[in-house]
C-alpha cells in the first residue's frame, strides 16, 4: 500500500537567543493510510517542530530549510498559503497539548466547531450547520451535546475541551490526524478516555494518526510504527512490536530497559542518566555518545549513517546497531 | 452578573463623590469670590454678610452635604456671573465639547485600531513603519502644540480652513485632528502589542489548524480578544480627551466646557466649576460603566462570573 504521508529529509531551523538551531534535522518517515505512527523522544527533541513543519504552522522564528512533505503524493512545502488553508482542518487535523488554551475563550462551541463546516464545506447558515455540529459532538462523546452548543470553553473541563478540539479536527473526516501529546495536560483517568476515543475514531474513520507521546505503554497499545527522536534527529524507527522486542539503538534500549518498572500510566519517559545535548552546541559525532555506554572514538567523531537492520523494515542511526540488536 | 453590575455602579457613585468632593475643597482653597463680587471699597463686614447669604461661612463639610442634598433635586446652585442656574450654564456649553471629544475619539479609534492591527500582522513592514512614526509624533508633544502648528500651516499660510471659531465642519477639522492624533497614537500602540501577543496564542494557532482563512483568523479570532483591553483604554481616553479639550478649546476659541471651566475658576464662580466637574464626572463614569457592560457582553467569562 502506498504512503499517505511521506516526510523526506525534513530540516527546520529556528532562530533562538543562542543562534540558529536545527530543531528538526534531516527527518524522514512515512505513514500509511489508517495506521498510527508514534513519535517518541525527550522534551525538546523536536517532535512538536516536526508536527508544525508538516502543518506549515511554524512560529515566526522558524524556517523549513529543506526536505519534502509528500501528502497524497503532493509536496505540502510547495503549496500556496491558500492551498494549505484548504488542506488544514479538512485533510489533515491536529490536536495539541493544552486544551485549556487551544479554544477561543470568546466564541461558543457551536461557533468554533461550525467554522470548519463553514470554511471547508461552504455551509453559510448557522442553522444548516447545526445538525452536523451536533453529530460530530456526539461522535466525540460529549454528553447532552444539544445543551452544550451555546457553552463557552471555560464552562468545560479539560477533558471535554480536548473532545471539542478533537471534534473540530475530525469534523471533515481528515485522512491524517496529528496528535501532539494530546493527553499530557489531562488527569490520568481522562487520558485513558481520550486515547480510547482516538482509537475508536480511528477504527470508525480509517484515518491515519501521528501520535506524539511520552508514554511507551500507549505506543505499545496504540501504534503500529514508532520513530524515536533524539536532539532533532530520528535515531531509530520501525514497527512497534519489533522495536519493543529487540531495540537496535542504545537510546531505545535505555528507554525500554526501564519500561517494566514504570506503572501502566506513567506519562513520562524512563530516566536515562545524563542530559540530551543543547541544540545550540551539538557534539561532533553521535549526539547520544555522551550518555552511551557503548560509545567509541568513532561515535565521538562521526555521526552514524543509517543502518538498515532486520531486513528493510527498520532503521537505526548507530554504528553498532547490529550488536545492540544482539 | 447582577453582583458585578451592582458593584460597578457602587464604584461609580464613590468615584463621582470623591471627584466632586475634591474639587469642592480645592476651589474654596483658591480664593474667596466675595472679593470679586463686591466692589473693592466694601468692608469685611459686608463680605461676611454676603458669605453668610451664600452659605460660604459654614464648615466645608456642611456645605458639601447641602450641595449633595440639592444635587438629588438636580439643583447645582446659581452662577453669580451669569445669574443663571449653574447646571443650565454648563449644559449650554457641553454640546461643543462633546462634539469635539467624540470626533477626536472616533478619529483615534478609526486610525489607531486598523493601523495597530495592520502593523501587528506585518511587524517591520512599511505600514508598521508609518504607524510607528504617527504614534511617535502623536505622543511627542501636547495636542495644543499640533493645534498651533495646524493653524499656522492650514489657516494662516494655506488659508484652507478658518483659524478658529465654531460652526460647520470646517471649524471642527483642525481641533479634532490635533486632539484625535494623540489618542490614535495610544490606541495604535496598545492594539499593536495586544494583537502581537494574541496572534501567537494557542487558540489562534488552533484556528489556523482548522484551516480558517487568515483574514478570519486575524479579524475574528485575534481582534476580538485583542480588542477587550483596547475598549477599556478607549473609554479612559474619553476622560483624557475631555481634559485635553480644555487647551484645544482655548487655541481654537471653541465655545465648550473647557473654556467655561477656565473662566469660572478665574472668576471663582464656585457653582459653575462644581457643576461642570460633577457633570463631567457623571458622564465619564457613565461611559466607563457602559464600556464595562459591553465588555461583559463580549467576554462570556465575565458575563457568567
Ligand atoms: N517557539 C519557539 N521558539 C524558539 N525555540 C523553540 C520554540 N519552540 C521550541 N523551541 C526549541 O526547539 C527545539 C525543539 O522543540 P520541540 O519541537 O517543541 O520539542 P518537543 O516537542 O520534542 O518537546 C527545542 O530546543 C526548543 O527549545
Ligand atoms: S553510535 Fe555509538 S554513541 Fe551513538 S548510540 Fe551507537 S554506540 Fe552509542
Ligand atoms: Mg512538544
Amino acid at each position: 500500500m502506498s504512503d499517505l504521508l511521506r516526510v523526506e529529509n525534513l530540516t527546520t531551523w529556528l532562530a533562538t537567543e543562542s543562534g540558529i538551531i536545527t530543531a528538526v534535522d534531516d527527518v524522514s518517515f512515512s505513514v500509511r493510510p489508517g495506521r498510527a505512527l508514534a513519535l517518541v523522544g525527550e522534551s525538546g527533541s523536536g517532535k512538536s517542530m516536526t508536527c508544525s513543519s508538516i502543518m506549515r504552522l511554524l512560529p515566526a522564528s522558524g524556517h523549513i530549510a529543506g526536505g519534502r512533505v509528500l501528502f497524497e503524493g503532493e509536496d505540502l512545502l510547495a503549496k500556496s498559503p491558500a492551498e494549505m488553508e484548504a488542506i488544514r482542518g479538512r485533510k489533515i487535523g491536529m490536536i495539541v497539548q493544552d486544551p485549556m488554551t487551544s479554544l477561543n475563550p470568546l466564541f461558543d462551541v457551536e461557533d468554533q466547531v461550525g467554522e470548519v463546516f463553514r470554511y471547508h464545506l461552504g455551509d453559510r447558515s448557522r442553522r444548516a450547520r447545526r445538525p452536523k455540529v451536533l453529530d460530530v459532538l456526539s461522535r466525540v462523546q460529549i454528553p447532552a451535546a444539544e445543551k452544550r452548543l451555546g457553552s463557552y470553553p471555560h464552562e468545560f473541563s479539560g477533558g471535554m475541551r480536548q473532545r471539542v478540539a478533537i471534534a473540530l479536527n475530525i469534523a471533515c473526516a481528515p485522512k491524517l490526524l496529528i496528535a501532539d501529546e494530546p493527553t499530557t495536560a489531562l488527569d490520568v483517568t481522562v487520558q485513558q478516555q481520550i486515547l480510547a476515543l482516538l482509537r475508536d475514531l480511528q477504527r470508525e474513520t480509517g484515518m491515519a494518526i501521528i501520535l506524539v507521546t511520552h508514554d511507551l505503554h500507549t505506543v505499545q497499545r496504540f501504534c503500529d510504527e514508532v520513530a524515536i527522536m533524539y536532539a532533532g534527529r530520528i535515531v531509530e524507527q520501525g514497527p512497534v512490536a519489533e522495536i519493543f522486542a529487540r531495540p537496535a539503538h542504545p537510546y531505545t534500549e535505555g528507554l525500554l530497559r526501564a519500561l517494566p518498572q514504570l506503572g501502566g500510566q506513567e506519562d513520562r519517559l524512563p530516566l536515562i542518566p545524563g542530559q540530551p545535548p543543547s541544540l545550540a552546541s551539538l557534539p561532533a559525532g553521535c549526539r547520544f555518545a555522551p550518555r552511551c555506554r557503548r560509545a567509541t572514538d568513532l561515535c565521538r567523531t562521526e555521526y552514524p549513517d543509517w543502518m538498515a537492520t532486520a531486513g528493510e523494515t527498520r532503521r537505526s542511526a548507530c554504528w553498532y546497531a547490529d550488536e545492540v540488536l544482539g | 452578573m447582577l453582583r458585578y453590575l451592582t458593584l460597578r455602579i457602587a464604584q461609580s457613585i464613590v468615584t463621582v463623590l470623591l471627584v466632586t468632593m475634591i474639587i469642592f475643597v480645592i476651589i474654596r482653597l483658591i480664593g474667596d469670590p466675595t472679593h470679586l463680587m463686591l466692589p473693592p471699597e466694601a468692608t469685611e463686614a459686608d463680605r461676611e454678610l454676603l458669605r453668610q447669604q451664600m452659605g460660604l461661612s459654614d464648615p466645608v463639610a456642611v456645605q458639601y452635604w447641602r450641595y449633595l442634598l440639592q444635587l438629588l433635586h438636580g439643583d447645582m446652585g446659581m452662577s453669580y456671573r451669569f445669574s443663571l442656574p449653574a447646571l443650565d450654564v454648563v449644559l449650554g456649553r457641553i454640546g461643543p465639547t462633546l462634539l469635539l471629544t467624540c470626533t477626536s475619539l472616533a478619529i483615534g479609534i478609526l486610525v489607531g485600531v486598523p493601523l495597530g492591527v495592520a502593523s501587528a500582522v506585518r511587524p517591520d513592514g512599511w505600514i508598521d513603519f508609518v504607524a510607528k512614526a504617527i504614534a511617535l509624533f502623536g505622543q511627542a508633544a501636547p495636542p495644543f502644540f499640533f493645534g498651533l502648528i495646524f493653524v499656522l500651516v492650514f489657516a494662516v499660510q494655506l488659508r484652507w480652513l478658518p483659524t478658529s471659531g465654531y460652526g460647520g465642519p470646517q471649524y471642527l477639522i483642525m481641533p479634532a485632528i490635533a486632539l484625535g492624533w494623540y489618542s490614535a497614537a495610544g490606541l495604535m500602540r496598545l492594539t499593536r502589542s495586544n494583537m502581537m501577543e494574541v496572534l501567537t496564542s494557542e487558540y489562534v494557532r488552533m484556528a489556523r489548524i482548522k484551516g480558517v482563512p487568515e483574514r478570519v483568523v486575524v479579524y475574528k479570532h485575534a481582534l476580538k480578544n485583542a480588542a477587550l483591553p483596547v475598549l477599556t483604554f478607549a473609554s479612559l481616553q474619553f476622560g483624557i480627551l475631555m481634559g485635553g479639550a480644555v487647551s484645544i478649546e482655548s487655541v481654537f476659541a471653541w465655545p465648550g466646557m473647557g473654556k467655561l471651566i477656565l473662566d469660572s475658576i478665574a472668576n471663582l464662580d464656585y457653582a459653575v466649576v462644581q457643576a461642570a466637574v460633577t457633570v463631567s464626572a457623571l458622564m465619564f463614569t457613565a461611559i466607563n460603566l457602559a464600556v464595562d457592560l459591553l465588555y461583559a457582553y463580549i467576554d462570556p467569562r465575565i458575563r457568567y462570573a
